[in-house]
């Protein structure tokens, strides 16, 4: 049965293409003037210069930390351009002032704005290298009093929120590249739904690499006031590179009183080649904290790509009440590492968490399930359910668990659940006896291994997860 | 994944314990010191054994105490133990009678007893019993000093000081402790019963060897005990060799005084188609630590782990278990579970290794925790690392407290709040006692705990 899955394990990564465009960047290294040239060229105000040198300082005392378990030669720092704006950038009232090159880039990508426009109903912020080119759907959403755009515009526009809730939840000085973030960090999204308001559609933003040698240095923050609700999605595809490409983003995400943020991820970032040279390194901070009282976050990921993915969304409990959900595909081919999974911090009372964790590895791939569970001494009653299983295909991969589970209060309860299988032999002979061939097979048993997580996901990203789980994995078995 | 952290644990090493391994070069030379000054001071022996203790002693010099950024020792602050001087604790009897010891032998005064005080071996306070031949019974001393070929073979060979810290300070200090050697398919009916007795101040660094040839089959039981409630310090290691087939049937009970730190290790090899249980209790200590580290080498190698930690006032107690699949066809088994009482601190590491090699493994894991008290603390880490694809492996763990509901049937049915949390600790506790094959010790063990938990109600 293998010939067929070879060609499917081994296809080229069908969205490796460069768009020429040309681009706005500042010399390669990192010091205060570059990080004064990135605020200067936004037009920022000083309170965030202050912010950026301030988290600048305090990385340059910090240690890159290698206790994930992955493998990767050094990054030269001083190596990479850390601002790379596409030329064309101006505010745009429509498509038609979109660069056509982009828009052609967006169309080989299959995510057309007017398509996701018309279609979808989606607004769809584009964020080309680092700068956003076009933002839709942005009337309907103010009708509501909902801002959506870009983290640049949001600086100008409406400054007082970000003042009050930058770094509130990534603090810029939380880890080493949560501080490189905070100090060059280009732009990103932001997302403010008023009190009491439901977020009428999707919220999404594509992001894409571009620049050769631009390391992609987004901050995400989304806040959802008392009694909103939100859900934000994200999606990714980055074209084919030679050099490894640093991506450290950061999201933050704030959940105040009966407030609800859902936010799902769909990863497929270019993973290197055969020999595992070139892919991207996806070392990310993603949090959320339930800041009021029966406020909810939950994370969905589907993670496909990188060759090196170290990213833990975490959920900080503290409304008493509050929920904390973590669901997540991850998936390892050839020679991608992954180093995944979440922390769920219970601070408030009532405060209830759920993990459900899907690891498949294949090929010479080794994915690691990373969760942290801690129970503070005034969590009363707090609950946990966690559920992490693997899926090993081929003897090359590996598949680990690293959970920990850390209890300061005797009325909470905490389950925790793992499991490693493989697909059996006997599981492919029985469907190949029934007509369905060893490729669709395969690729059943893993849709259904991976159900809990996909139900979790927006329908028209369900459909995008499970082809780029195809296009990944399917039928690795020999 | 870890930022700054709350461990009362490194909280009593002050800033120390937070600000990382720089740290400890700077606290811990005195004490470093006084262990390599009564090394100096103490060798002895045959010349592959000073060989083989100056290995540990550089490799425990080199490697240090270790910090809570050690992953090994993330929950465990060692710094009650780096931050004193220990010095060897002194020999003889000391006035310990064997009657003083009788509450300590299960009530099976015919086993074969070698006791040791603070690490060295007492005749007068051991006795023996008719153990068959193909057995061979003795202390490490002896049976170094009688020139045992194949103690040099084994010994230092098996347990891992190149990785571990407390491993290699045992193996710097290799004097006295047990070796054991069962010849094929030699089979000892009667269990051998070790007890360590410590006293005082000092440092003790038993070593055991046990190598069981092919096909046979004995019960050893090593018992940690004290008379006083004094502060000392044991620092053991055992090897464990199982030949082809062998099956052994090993119990640590750790029953320090409470004031006392323990670090133990137990590290087994196991040949094609051998069988390991091993059940380690560990109720005693302010501080203790026990290992056991198995590394299933041949096909159809099985082993089962279990384990009871029974924890109250500021008591630690950390427990690591590994489990090396390294052969096909293994089966693995392991239940630890957990009451924790009191202000105490309670920590499970269990590891189970795949290696690519090791198809068809079959590994279950399971640790649960109870926690009495509002301020008890436990932090829990099952962890599964597998390479191998057709592999069956699972863990669990869980932590909480009585059943509210099991509470109020008992109470609706007459049965006091104190009865009812006693009756429901116990059989959460007895579900892994259960497991022990051994009657007397079973028996006597459940007893222990009834008793323990009746105190505390």
């Amino acid at each position: 049965m293998s010939s067929g899955i070879e060609a499917l394990v081994n296809r080229e990564y069908a969205y490796g293409f460069v768009t020429d465009v040309e681009t706005d960047t500042v010399p390669a290294g990192l010091n205060e003037d570059i990080i004064r040239t990135i605020s200067a060229k936004k037009n920022e105000p000083e309170f965030m210069l202050e912010w950026r040198l301030k988290a600048y300082r305090r990385w340059l005392t910090m240690k890159e930390p290698h206790w994930g378990n992955v493998r990767y030669p050094a990054i030269d720092y001083n190596s990479l351009v850390y601002y790379s704006a596409p030329k064309s950038v101006k505010p745009l009232q429509s498509l038609d002032e979109v660069d056509p090159e982009l828009l052609r880039t967006y169309e080989k990508l299959g995510i057309s704005l007017n398509e996701q426009k018309m279609l979808s109903g989606v607004a769809v912020d584009a964020i080309f290298d680092s700068v956003s080119v076009g933002t839709t759907m942005r009337t309907e959403l103010s009708k509501h009093g909902i801002i959506f755009c870009s983290f640049g515009e949001a600086v100008q526009n409406h400054p007082e929120l970000i003042e009050k809730y930058l770094g509130t939840v990534v603090p810029h000085s939380d880890n080493f590249f949560a501080a490189l973030n905070a100090a060059v960090f280009s732009d990103g999204s932001f997302a403010y739904v008023p009190k009491g308001v439901k977020c009428p559609m999707e919220l999404s933003t594509y992001f894409r690499i571009n620049s050769k040698n631009t390391g992609q240095f987004e901050r995400t923050l989304i806040i959802a006031d008392e009694g909103a609700s939100v859900s934000y999605l994200e999606g990714c595809t980055a074209p084919k590179r030679d050099e490894n490409q640093l991506h450290a983003a950061v999201v933050e995400l704030i959940a105040l009183d009966n407030a609800t943020v859902k936010y799902s991820t769909v990863q497929n970032w270019y993973a290197g080649d055969a020999q595992g040279k070139g892919g991207i390194y996806n070392f990310v901070t993603k949090r959320g904290k339930c800041a009021g009282v029966n406020s909810k976050i939950s994370w969905t990921q589907v993670e496909t790509g990188s060759a090196i993915t170290w990213k833990y969304p975490s959920v900080i409990l503290q409304g008493d009440n509050s929920v904390g959900e973590f669901y997540s595909v991850a998936v390892v081919n050839r020679k991608q590492q992954a180093d995944t999974g979440t922390k769920m911090i219970h601070i408030g009372k009532n405060t209830k968490s759920t993990i459900v964790s899907k690891g498949i590895s294949a090929g010479e791939g080794n994915n690691s399930y990373r969760g942290l569970v801690r129970v503070l001494p005034k969590a009363e009653n707090a609950r946990n359910y966690t559920q992490c299983d693997s899926m090993l295909i081929g003897n090359k991969c590996g598949a680990h668990t690293f959970p920990y589970i850390e209890v300061q209060n005797n009325t909470a309860t905490l389950e925790h659940e793992a499991s490693t299988s493989k697909i059996g032999e006997d599981q492919i002979f029985y469907c190949k006896q029934r007509g369905v061939s060893a490729e669709h097979a395969v690729s059943m048993i893993v849709s259904g291994f991976c159900r809990e997580v996909f139900k979790e996901l927006p329908m028209e990203f369900a459909v995008e997860a499970q082809q780029l789980l195809g296009i990944t994995l399917e039928g690795s078995v020999g | 994944m870890k930022g700054a952290r709350e461990n009362p644990a490194a909280a009593t090493a002050g800033a120390a314990g937070k600000s990382g391994a720089s740290s400890v070069t700077t606290r811990a030379p005195g004490s470093i010191e006084v262990y390599r000054e009564d090394f100096e001071r103490k060798m002895s022996g045959p010349d592959w054994l000073r060989a083989l203790r100056k290995e540990g002693m550089a490799r425990f010099q080199t490697l240090g105490f270790p910090t809570t950024k050690n992953e090994d020792w993330h929950f465990t602050s060692v710094a009650p133990i780096a931050e004193r001087t220990f010095r060897l604790a002194p020999l003889g009897v000391g006035g310990v009678k064997r009657a003083d010891l009788a509450r300590f032998d299960f009530g099976e005064n015919g086993w074969h007893t070698l006791v040791f005080m603070n690490g060295a071996f007492s005749e007068e306070l051991s006795s023996n019993a008719v153990l068959g031949n193909g057995v061979r019974v003795s202390s490490l001393a002896q049976a170094i000093n009688s020139g045992t070929p194949s103690i040099e073979r084994h010994l230092g060979k098996i347990a891992a000081f190149e990785q571990h810290t407390f491993t290699a300070l045992n193996t710097a200090f290799i004097s006295d402790g047990t070796y054991i050697e069962l010849a094929a398919d030699t089979v000892v009916e009667q269990p051998i019963h070790l007890v360590f007795v410590s006293e005082g101040e000092g440092v003790s660094h038993p070593r055991n060897l046990i190598v069981a040839g092919r096909h046979s089959r004995a019960t050893v039981i090593e018992s940690y005990v004290s008379l006083r409630d004094s502060g000392y310090f044991t620092n053991a290691v055992t090897e464990i060799s199982l030949g082809e087939g062998a099956h052994l049937d090993h119990y640590k009970l750790q029953r320090e005084s409470e004031k006392a730190f323990h670090v133990g290790t137990v590290q087994i090899r196991e040949a094609r188609d051998s069988q390991l249980h091993s059940f380690s209790l560990a109720v005693g200590g302010s501080l203790a630590r026990t290992n056991i580290y198995t590394s299933l080498d041949g096909d159809a190698a099985t082993c089962t782990l279990n384990g009871l930690y029974l924890t109250d006032g500021t008591q630690h107690v950390d427990n690591q278990t590994s489990i090396e699949h390294i052969a096909p066809n293994c089966p693995s088994h392991e239940l630890y579970k957990g009451v924790l009482d009191g202000r105490s601190h309670g920590v499970f590491n269990g590891k189970v290794f795949v290696h690519p090699e090791a198809q068809k493994t079959d590994g279950k894991q399971s640790n649960n925790n109870l926690l009495l008290s509002p301020t008890a603390r436990v932090d829990t880490k099952p962890q599964l690392e597998i390479f191998a694809d057709d592999v069956k492996s699972t863990h669990g763990a869980t932590v909480g407290r009585l059943d509210d509901v099991a509470m109020f049937y008992l109470n609706s049915r007459g049965i006091g709040p104190e009865t009812a949390r006693m009756l429901l600790t116990y059989a959460f506790a007895a579900d892994v006692l259960e497991t022990i094959p051994l009657v007397p010790l079973r028996e006597q063990l459940e007893r222990m705990v009834l008793a323990r938990l009746a105190d505390e109600v």
